[in-house]
């Protein structure tokens, strides 16, 4: 299924990266303020989506070539993993902590294990969404 | 100690493991990896024999659910330092015995996840001290013993074995789990140790009968005791290694753990002794004599491995005896049974690992095992002969091997019982140290064919399958090491006795053994007591019996086919699979209308019904904030569409109606103050439009319904009635407050969690647990889709499974 | 507001109840949607609705509106999202194994 929409085609390309920015900044910002894995999420799979949609799928793949079902066992490992790893330090399953750092360029941070965690939640949620979305559209 | 916790975990990740090495390193028998397992974790463990033996037991706690007090807790004592080394030990010689056992055409990275994977799930039960955590593992050996079982899947018989153990060990130990929650319910706590402490307060709490009996349903089908030993038999249609691990040596020993372990929470009482001793005593009989019969070799071993835990668990029965008196002189001598029945169980996974063995070997060499056909096999496998003759002499309790020992003890354990006056046994004490001698006959009887039948005799070549040779080196290692084992605890039985036994004397009786020594002296030669002259006539009486054994056999035709339990198994199987299946097909149709209108109609009626009834229906619309007009119009855009829906023409109109829903939605969302749903709904509903749109590329169009008027009717007057209890229900929900709102604890997110979005730290971090699984399920649903997709039905599957 | 919204919900499961009805498997499927809809507005509204400000602590306020039901959501929603795609793609196979969508025609008795 060739489409030929140079306009819409052109306008993706750069809303793919505000989209893009903006999921990073939503999965970043969760901790503090509205956002989180799951938005972060489920905006980056709608970036793709996007993509998906405006153009094929054989050209999307070529240029982000990820297994997106990968993503999402990694994502799922990840998400469990920060739970065993509170084992590993005596606390009990999926315990999480937080600390402040004062880091070169940032300054005074927080950094909490419970990122990986959210990390963890985001890769699934993309790639179990994208997978979904793939899997149909390529079933012809 | 950490290092337990480890032990039960190493097992389980190198089953992890074991299919990357396998595939790495297709040319190296997969079983040499496998044996560094056992073999590390026994040579760890044994280190640690000194320390138990000198009275230091270890414990370590990992949280795992504080809240709930499930902790993995373990408990290193002489109790389970016996079962631990059992297990590690037996487990590594029968995996260098498998090795020459089983050919590398066999899926071998299978055969060695499911063992590994049953020794962690075993060190589990014998280490934990918390009764969840070894529920779990038990039921872990159940699993991974039905999967060895059906290792050679494509037979019937194995299929039917595994099913078989699996029903029978499982639902016995479902009762143990409901045992285990009455047991904590009473004692208040879910840890062995202190169970044992406090349970001496509770003993006539209503609930300690049941969760006694439900602990010993538990304990007797695993331990495959009477009337729960048909599954044994059946169960060896696993690989000869398997039957020497699993169900003779390990696996079946779990039940006894189970007694044993429990002795000082339930023994002197009147029910525990006689259960526990009587089941085991008729187990003993019904075992060894049912052995006599069979004519596959396996199937005795399977019917001696029935009668010799029976043995076994009667002792811990009458041991428990001594619990009924404080500690004293006299009642020491009584322990001595326990002391017996730990002795008899590691005598016996030597000699019946061994003989397990053998039957491999000859099976393995000889192509059959059926005695039948065997023979003469004495000049052709004499290092097999050799090791059989021992294992068998020890089996009946024949000097110079260890089975003579515990069988002696035995008889001294039984005789001084029944002289006891407590429990009404000077009524029926006599019939203990009777039913127990009459065993042993038997006993000797079926230990004389193994060895006879086999070896000696016509050589009947014609009759085998494969020309018969002498056994490779590699199989004869493993059972050599036993019959050593079996000799060698002859002439030193009290290393073993100072080493091993007496620590777990310590655990069975903790508050005897805090009052003076319960160590035992074990002797070969006490002089002509009673129970020497009972040995006596089980040999006279024994090779009596063997030789007349065609005479008497018939004796065996007064018990038909027909009353067996097999058949009662089998019986109720059917009854109960027919049963269920009527019952199923009369409500259930397989039309979705009818399972929803059930649901439905259950919703209406019990739950409007009971509101109503009580008059719990309240309402209180006071406390409402005003609506605005802003939020009016979108209220009444939302009833609008919903209602729409019903009536759209096509399929698009109705996608995109939803879609205004998902949207009214998220704005109700800004308006009650939730960004983070806000956001999360639009996201979601714009996906969710684009998988309706990509769907139904694929769908057929929307056709009207045409179905009669009446269904429509009811479904119409349905849904208004749902959606009327719906709105009652939840006004007299909100109106009433039973209690003060949880939600202030979340509200400390920044000290508690360290983040400002209250929500986020709910999910991240206070309910991290919700949100993992969530992701789980999101991922199952992912790999759902995906499979749904591609993976399209094929051509009918060969039918390879029933040869 | 709070009557309001749950009588909202109130049709929306109404509506959706006659979806689930019906025999064709695309509204049972958008019947299941709605359903969720119904659900995510009853949940929120349990927790009493516009009662303080938003549940984003160092806002100058005096009180949040209750943080809990809205996690419960956040996690409905995303799950209800997987049920959709699984359910339409069930539906949309079921369709291309069978060539129908009428769940009658479906029940799948060959002895009936």
């Amino acid at each position: 299924m060739k489409i030929n929409n140079v306009i819409l085609q052109a306008v993706t390309k750069i809303a793919v990266f505000i989209i893009l920015t903006l999921a990073v900044y939503l999965f970043l910002s969760g901790h503090n303020s509205p956002g989180g894995g799951f938005i972060g999420g489920l905006v980056l799979a709608t970036a793709f989506v996007l993509l998906f949609i405006v153009f094929d799928i054989e050209t999307v793949q070529k240029a982000i070539p990820f297994d997106f079902k990968r993503v999402a066992a990694l994502g799922a490992f990840l998400a469990v993993g920060t739970g065993f790893g509170s084992l590993l330090f005596g606390e009990p399953f999926l315990s999480q902590s937080f600390g402040y750092f004062d880091l070169p360029i940032f300054g005074k941070t927080e950094l909490a294990t419970v990122t990986i965690f959210e990390a963890g939640v985001a890769l699934v949620v993309v790639g179990v969404v994208v997978t979904i979305i793939l899997s149909i559209s390529e079933d012809v | 100690m950490l290092t337990v916790n480890i032990a039960i975990i190493i097992p389980f990740l190198a089953a992890i493991f074991i299919p990357f090495i396998n595939k790495k390193y297709p040319n190296i028998h997969i079983g040499w990896f496998a044996l560094f397992v056992p073999a590390t974790l026994f040579v760890t463990l044994a280190r640690y024999i000194p320390t138990i033996a000198g009275g230091k037991t270890y414990v370590y706690t990992i949280n795992w659910i504080p809240s709930y007090g499930i902790n993995f807790t373990t408990y290193l004592d002489g109790l389970s330092m016996i079962f631990a080394l059992l297990i590690t030990g037996i487990g590594s010689l029968v995996v260098i015995y498998s090795i020459y056992y089983l050919s590398s055409k066999e899926s071998l990275s299978h055969f060695y996840v499911y063992l590994l994977l049953f020794m962690g799930a075993m060190l589990g039960v014998v280490f934990s001290d918390n009764i969840m955590v070894l529920y779990v593992f038990w039921e872990l050996t159940s699993i991974s013993s039905f999967l060895l079982i059906a290792f050679w899947y494509h037979r019937k018989k194995s299929r039917q074995g595994a099913k078989k153990s699996l029903l029978i060990t499982i639902s016995g130990g479902f009762g143990m789990l409901i045992g285990f929650i009455m047991l904590s319910g009473i004692a208040d706590t879910l840890s062995i140790r202190e169970i044992v402490l406090t349970i001496g307060d509770n003993t006539d709490h209503p609930l300690f009968l049941p969760a006694m009996l439900l602990i010993l349903l538990g304990a007797f089908t695993k331990s495959a005791q009477f009337p729960f030993h048909i599954w044994l038999p059946d169960a060896m249609e696993a690989p000869t290694p398997v039957s020497a691990y699993l169900h003779s040596a390990t696996m079946v020993k779990a039940g006894i753990y189970l007694v044993a372990r429990f002795t000082p929470v339930f023994g002197g009482e009147q029910t525990w002794f006689w259960l526990v001793s009587g089941v085991g005593l008729l187990t003993l009989f019904w075992g060894s004599f049912n052995a006599i019969r069979q004519t596959d070799l396996k199937a005795l071993l399977a019917y001696s491995t029935v009668s010799q835990l029976g043995m076994i668990m009667s002792m811990f029965g009458m041991g428990s005896a001594a619990l009924h008196f404080g500690y004293s002189t006299e009642s020491v001598v009584y322990t001595q049974a326990t002391f017996a029945a730990l002795f008899h169980l590691i005598n016996h996974s030597t000699f019946k690992g061994a003989l397990f063995m053998v039957v491999g070997i000859v099976d393995h060499e000889v192509g059959t095992r059926d005695l039948r056909r065997l023979g003469g096999l004495i000049t052709i496998m004499p290092a097999t002969f050799t090791i059989a003759l021992i294992g068998s002499f020890s089996m009946a309790g024949l000097p110079p091997f260890n089975g003579f020992l515990s069988k002696e003890m035995f008889f001294t354990a039984a005789l001084n019982i029944s002289q006891l006056d407590i429990f009404a046994l000077d009524t029926w004490g006599t019939l203990l140290p009777v039913i127990a001698w009459i065993g042993s006959v038997f006993t000797f009887v079926y230990s004389m064919i193994i060895v006879f039948q086999t070896f000696f005799g016509p050589y009947q070549k014609e009759k085998l399958d494969l020309p018969a040779h002498g056994a490779s080196r590699g199989m004869l290692v493993s059972p050599i090491i036993l019959a050593v084992f079996v000799v060698g605890i002859f002439f030193f039985p009290n290393l073993v006795g100072k080493y091993l036994i007496n620590p777990a004397m310590t655990t069975i009786f903790p508050r005897l053994a805090v009052e003076g020594d319960l160590g035992q002296t074990i002797t070969i030669w006490h002089g002509f007591q009673p129970e020497l002259y009972m040995t006596i006539g089980v040999i006279a009486v024994g090779t009596f019996l063997y030789i007349f054994r065609n005479y008497w056999k018939g004796i065996y035709s007064l018990f038909p086919e027909k009353w067996t339990f097999n058949e009662l198994y089998y019986f109720s199987l059917t009854q109960l699979e027919d049963g269920s299946a009527a019952v199923t097909k009369s409500y259930m149709t397989g039309f979705l209308r009818d399972y929803l209108l059930y649901i439905y109609l259950f919703f209406i009626v019990a739950i409007g019904g009971i509101l109503f009834y009580t008059g719990a229906f309240s309402f209180d619309l006071t406390g409402d904030e005003p609506v605005t007009m802003f939020e009016w119009s979108i209220i009444i855009v939302m009833i609008i569409a919903g209602i729409t829906i019903l009536f759209a023409k096509s399929r698009l109109t109705a996608v995109l109606l939803n879609g205004v829903l998902g949207y009214s939605i998220a704005v109700l969302f800004v308006i009650f103050r939730a960004p983070d749903l806000a956001l999360t709904q639009i996201i979601v509903e714009t996906v969710t439009t684009v998988l309706f749109l990509v769907c139904y590329y694929y769908m057929p169009e929307w056709k009207k319904e045409n179905k009669p008027t009446r269904t429509k009717r009811i479904n119409l007057i349905i849904s208004i009635a749902v959606g009327i209890v719906f709105v009652l229900v939840a006004l007299s929900v909100q109106s009433g407050k039973l209690f003060e709102s949880i939600s202030g604890y979340f509200e400390n997110a920044y000290e508690l969690a360290g983040g400002k979005n209250i929500v986020n730290a709910i999910l991240g971090d206070f309910r991290a647990f919700d949100t993992m699984l969530e992701v789980v399920v999101l991922l199952i649903a992912g790999i759902g889709v995906y499979t749904l997709i591609k993976l399209k039905a094929g051509k009918e599957d060969e039918n390879i499974e029933d040869q | 507001m709070e009557t309001l919204i749950t009588i909202l919900s109130g049709v929306l499961v109404s509506v959706a109840t006659y979806l689930l009805l019906s025999r064709s498997l695309i509204r049972v499927v958008l019947g299941s949607a709605i359903l969720s809809h119904a659900a995510h507005l009853l949940i929120m509204t349990m927790g009493g609705l516009k009662r303080g400000s938003a549940p984003i602590l160092g806002e100058e306020t005096e009180s949040y509106t209750d943080a809990l039901p809205q996690a419960l959501i956040l996690t409905s929603i995303v799950i209800s999202f997987a049920v959709t795609a699984l359910f339409l793609v069930l539906a949309f196979r079921t369709y291309r194994e069978t060539g129908t969508d009428n769940l009658y025609a479906l029940r799948g008795f060959k002895d009936e």
